[in-house]
């Protein structure tokens, strides 16, 4: 099951708040997560490592960056 | 490209930065206990422009404009310069407002309030209970799905606004120097007694403001955030942060002999406990609504988001509106008007917190 969190032009902690929720909904995938700072990027990266989730790509995408990070069944 | 300084270690070497700083700019002038008070600093920049006209609060703070240069130079130098407004820029700065009036019931940001704590000033930890207490209260309204809105990205000019006041502000000190025993030069007011009058020189507390604005806006240092990552994520990234500034000031103070333990006669402070507690935590309800203490505030200002100036706007307004209407503590203690102004500041954060969530 995969989803989508877009959390562009929202500041901390919302985007890290969005992951955690969603992460809380599919308990296992992969979820696709959008934001458009650095400060975001780190904090959804911490924050996924933090609850066994792996980071597997970052990439810039417009002004921003799409992370997808994963976990395993 | 790997951001160092916002690894574990880059926060705490952060810390460390800003700790041994803040002292010894309060070794080269600073006021007691305020090395570094972003609260303070602003509202002595609002003195000096004229806002408030309490005689010894009025100093332009070279600190605070190299804050938001360093932040600035920083985005643009790591590309991470992203001008943004538009998130709910009347209840910043409504936040801003009542933010100022809890700080300076107590008497300081929370940077202060570490600072206060290295010194020895016990009070401190009343200040940082009540930081810590409005802080939680945040956390729930964010757990309740309490959230201002996205910004959306915006002119590159516009981002260049809030960094160009602080320039603006630099360009009036230098042009309306200091002129000892004159309480004024030019348009800008200088304080001849009180904290006001006590600050390093230009050059350096400049300087320190620009290192330590460079070093916070790539390693993201907030205090509130350490404290509402650690209610609300259990995380503890930030959180290591403000222990290495508040290890480092102590070291520092104990060295140069600026240690000196207590409640009573602290510098700039006052014992009434509550009011230490409550002015604290109405300030840490309203940076969690906001996003972001006093100090971080100015780095993302300085970084192009505009709403985090509006905030900053806010703090001067209400900086003007503790002075003017006596709401802000001495060392005396707190007064009547302070507190009234605490149960309406309360009252507001509590209705921004409720009314403004997000249902899903």
């Amino acid at each position: 099951m995969s989803s989508t969190v877009d959390a562009r032009g929202l500041s901390c902690p919302q985007p890290v708040i969005m992951t955690l929720n969603a992460m809380k909904k599919v308990k296992k995938g992969s979820i696709e997560v959008v934001v458009d700072t650095d400060t975001a990027k780190e904090n959804v990266s911490r924050a996924a490592k933090s609850q066994g989730w792996e980071v597997a790509t970052i990439q810039p995408e417009d002004e921003g960056y799409r992370l997808t990070i994963k976990k395993e069944g | 490209m790997k951001n160092t300084l916002a690894t574990k270690w880059g926060i705490i070497v952060v810390g460390l930065a800003i700790g041994i700083l803040a002292s010894l700019l309060q070794f080269w002038g600073n006021p007691a206990n305020m090395g570094i008070c972003v609260a303070c600093f602003v509202r002595d920049i609002t003195g000096a422009l004229g806002l408030h006209r309490a005689p010894v609060v009025q100093y332009m703070r070279p600190e605070i404009i190299g804050f938001v240069l360093g932040s600035f130079a920083a985005a643009y130098l790591f590309k991470e310069f992203r001008p943004r407004l538009g998130s709910a820029p009347l209840v910043r700065f409504i936040l801003g407002v009542f933010a100022m009036i809890g700080a300076l019931l107590f008497l300081g940001c929370p940077w202060r309030a570490l600072l206060r704590l290295a010194g020895g000033d016990w009070n401190a930890i009343l200040g940082l209970l009540g930081l810590a207490a409005g802080i939680w209260v945040g956390t729930m309204f964010l757990k309740g799905g309490y959230n201002l809105g996205a910004a959306h990205k915006t002119y590159t000019s516009a981002g260049w606004i809030f960094p160009l006041i602080m320039a603006g502000f630099l360009v009036l000190m230098l042009l309306n120097p200091k002129i000892a025993g004159e309480p004024q030069s030019g348009i800008l007011f200088y304080s001849i007694e009180g904290p006001g009058s006590l600050h390093a020189s230009l050059l350096v507390s400049l300087l320190i403001g620009l290192v330590i604005g460079f070093l916070a806006q790539k390693s993201r240092f907030c205090t509130m955030g350490a404290i509402r990552d650690l209610i609300l994520f259990r995380q503890t990234h930030l959180f290591a942060g403000i222990v290495s500034l508040t290890v480092a000031a102590f070291a520092v103070n104990l060295a140069i002999n600026q240690f000196s333990p207590g409640f009573r006669g602290q510098p700039v402070a006052h014992s009434m406990h509550f009011w230490n507690f409550a002015g604290m935590a109405l300030a840490g309800l309203a940076f969690t609504l906001a996003g972001g203490c006093p100090g971080r505030q100015l780095f993302l200002a300085g970084e192009g988001d505009g709403d985090a100036a509006v905030f900053v706007i806010g703090m001067i307004a209400g900086a003007a509106f503790a002075h003017n209407f006596g709401l802000a503590s001495s060392a005396h203690g707190a007064t009547p008007a302070g507190m009234i102004a605490f149960v309406v500041g309360t009252a507001v954060c509590l209705l921004i917190g409720f009314t403004m969530q997000e249902t899903f």
